[in-house]
């Protein structure tokens, strides 16, 4: 960002503050909506953390409840609810990591090879579709077409094999269709960023590894991946810092009686348990316990970034 | 670029189209499908498994949901949300951005810090609630449009944008003793509007689609967007919907499987229409973002 010569950056020490403040008022009358709703709706939540420190009671409010220290964290953190929060939510990111996360780069590396721009231009156009419909409408979809009774799909299924498909049901079925309902939706979107830095590998590359005798493959091995070998890492230390956010609208409406053992993570229980228990404090505390995990992870996977070469995350 | 033409080569490329063209399929076949069974006669559609072209054309199902008021309701409800909400962030991002764009500006590092810093920590979902319900919002349109005003990221994306905009067209307009004001809204916005176009859309999909807001925060159903709506009549109707006994559930007669397309269409199709005009800027908006903060 190149500064401007006419107004000093040291203006703010040569006068006093209230000179400052008329000098760049039209500036800070601008700042006010932006600032009062970064106080009251960002930070005011944070503020509202304390009630996880307390037995938070609405007519006491958050001054006047009683202070239990960190009874809540501890009672958390020996429930058996924890443990299966923290494997739920690892095997959705393991799983996500391992089928989801290739996908778009795969995607890339074939659409970058096609050569007819017309037949390149119609599948991103159809397979960026997805990433605009809502999570609801997915997961309604996924119902409409896999429901036991009249899913289109399972009734397809149980007239060629005579057997009784019951996918929304099934424990063991959850984990693959959040996995391909993820794909589905967002692997084509995904492309875009691989795209970009497929069309910035130099041509030059390209012509020079075809005259040195170069195979098809040894030209994808030693010259297109490594030229977007950083995008790759980048993407991939995003999504390690992005652990703990499994979506909450796709879960929620996925979860049933059935499969709420394996399905179960740390947005839905404390949706669960504060919003339809009332158990304020306590959803508190394990929002809160999630919010400093997933903080953490963000700062070391920024950190690892930076020391691989890459850009930081921020 | 040299090809070779080699039958491997061209095996390949085959593969690869077909690979592709087989994916975009995938991604579109759910669409289809459902648009066909909804534009079916409902009777028809019990036997008719996974069909892509109506069986019996018929605009019975549409009939049936129009004339009853709730989709309808819901609908306007999401509409009216989507172009308030859009409004609100618009106004709310431009004129935060504006000012931090300059890097002069005192106090803009603390700011920029600030702002940031709630991209990776927040109070989380019930802390959240306290402050929406001590405010007085619950069950007002308010409620869903006010907490998510300005979008850091989308925030940060303006901000950069603005930053590049070459300081001597606002200088001189300065000189001529042009406000502050008007050298945004006269200058740096007629500018911007490619950016403005790509936000204002990211902002009004986000409101479309939103979910856990109203699930949290509007508890009347007379106030229900569609997103809601579809829950009920789509997810829990269907028998395997959350055994919770949420403040949402209402005794509903289960919808028959083409009602339940027929709103999953009529909810998708603005989106799906409005797609490709738009995805020229949607396409840039990612690469704009893609800059760093």
């Amino acid at each position: 960002m190149p500064k401007t010569a006419s107004v000093p950056a040291s203006a703010a020490k040569k006068h006093g503050f209230w000179a400052v403040l008329k000098k760049y008022r039209a500036f800070y009358l601008m700042l006010i909506p932006g600032i009062l709703y970064f106080a009251i709706f960002k930070y005011g939540p944070m503020w509202g953390l304390t009630i996880a420190f307390q037995n938070y009671n609405p007519f006491q409010g958050v001054l006047g409840s009683q202070f239990v220290g960190l009874a809540h964290f501890k009672r958390f953190l020996t429930s058996p609810e924890c443990g299966q929060l923290f494997r739920n939510t690892l095997l959705l990111a393991v799983f996500n990591l391992v089928f989801y996360f290739p996908l778009p780069i795969i995607i890339a590396l074939m659409l970058n090879e096609v050569g007819n721009k017309w037949f390149q231009k119609i599948v991103q156009s159809l397979i960026y579709i997805p990433h605009f419909i809502s999570w609801v409408v997915v997961v309604g979809l996924c119902y409409i077409m896999f429901n036991n009774q009249n899913g289109s799909i399972t009734q397809l299924y149980n007239q060629l094999t005579g057997g009784q498909l019951n996918i929304l049901m099934s424990a063991t079925a959850f984990r693959p269709m959040i996995v391909i309902q993820m794909m589905w939706k967002e692997a084509g979107w995904g492309t875009i960023i691989f795209l970009a830095a497929l069309a910035g590998v130099d041509v030059q590359l390209y012509d020079a590894a075809y005259i040195d005798g170069a195979t098809n493959f040894q030209r994808l091995w030693h010259v297109t991946l490594p030229s977007i070998r950083g995008t790759v890492v980048t993407m991939f230390i995003l999504r390690l810092g992005k652990f703990m956010d499994t979506g909450f609208d796709q879960i929620y409406n996925m979860l049933n009686a059935m499969n709420r053992d394996v399905g179960e993570v740390f947005d839905t229980y404390i949706y669960q348990l504060g919003m339809v228990a009332g158990q304020y404090s306590y959803s508190t505390a394990v929002g809160f316990f999630k919010s400093i995990i997933a903080l953490v992870l963000v700062i070391i996977t920024d950190r690892l970034s930076k020391n691989m070469g890459e850009d930081g995350v921020f | 670029m040299v090809k070779t033409k080699s039958l491997g080569y061209r095996a390949g490329m085959a593969l690869i189209y077909i690979l592709l063209a087989l994916i975009a399929l995938f991604c579109v076949i759910p669409f289809i499908h459902v648009i066909a069974a909804s534009l079916s006669t409902p009777e028809y559609l019990a036997s008719a498994g996974f069909i892509l072209w109506p069986v019996k054309f018929s605009l019975d199902t549409y009939r049936y949901i129009f004339s009853t008021s709730t989709v309808f309701h819901a609908l306007g409800n999401t509409v009216f949300i989507t172009v308030c909400g859009t409004v609100v962030n618009m106004i709310m991002t431009v004129l935060m951005a504006y000012p931090l764009a300059h890097n002069y500006l005192p106090g803009k590092k603390v700011i920029n810090f600030l702002v940031v810093f709630t991209m990776m920590f927040s109070g989380g979902m019930i802390p959240n609630y306290i402050i929406v319900r001590g405010l007085n919002l619950i069950n007002s349109y308010w409620s869903v449009i006010l907490p998510g005003a300005i979008n850091a990221f989308n925030l940060i994306v303006l901000r950069n944008f603005f930053a590049q905009i070459p300081p001597s067209l606002e200088e001189s307009a300065r000189m001529d003793g042009c406000s502050e004001f008007r050298i945004l809204v006269q200058i740096i916005l007629p500018l911007s509007m490619a950016s403005l176009a790509t936000i204002t859309l990211f902002y009004a999909v986000a409101h479309w689609n939103q979910f856990q807001q109203p699930l949290l925060y509007l508890n009347d159903s007379e106030k229900w967007p569609i997103q809601i709506l579809l829950r009920q009549m789509v997810i829990l109707a269907s028998g395997a919907g959350l055994g919770d006994s949420g403040a949402m559930e209402e005794s509903y007669v289960v919808p028959q499987q083409s009602v339940r397309m027929a709103v999953i269409v009529v909810s998708t199709v603005p989106i799906l229409i409005v797609y490709p005009f738009l995805q020229k800027y949607f396409t840039k908006g990612v690469m704009v973002g893609s800059v760093k903060g």
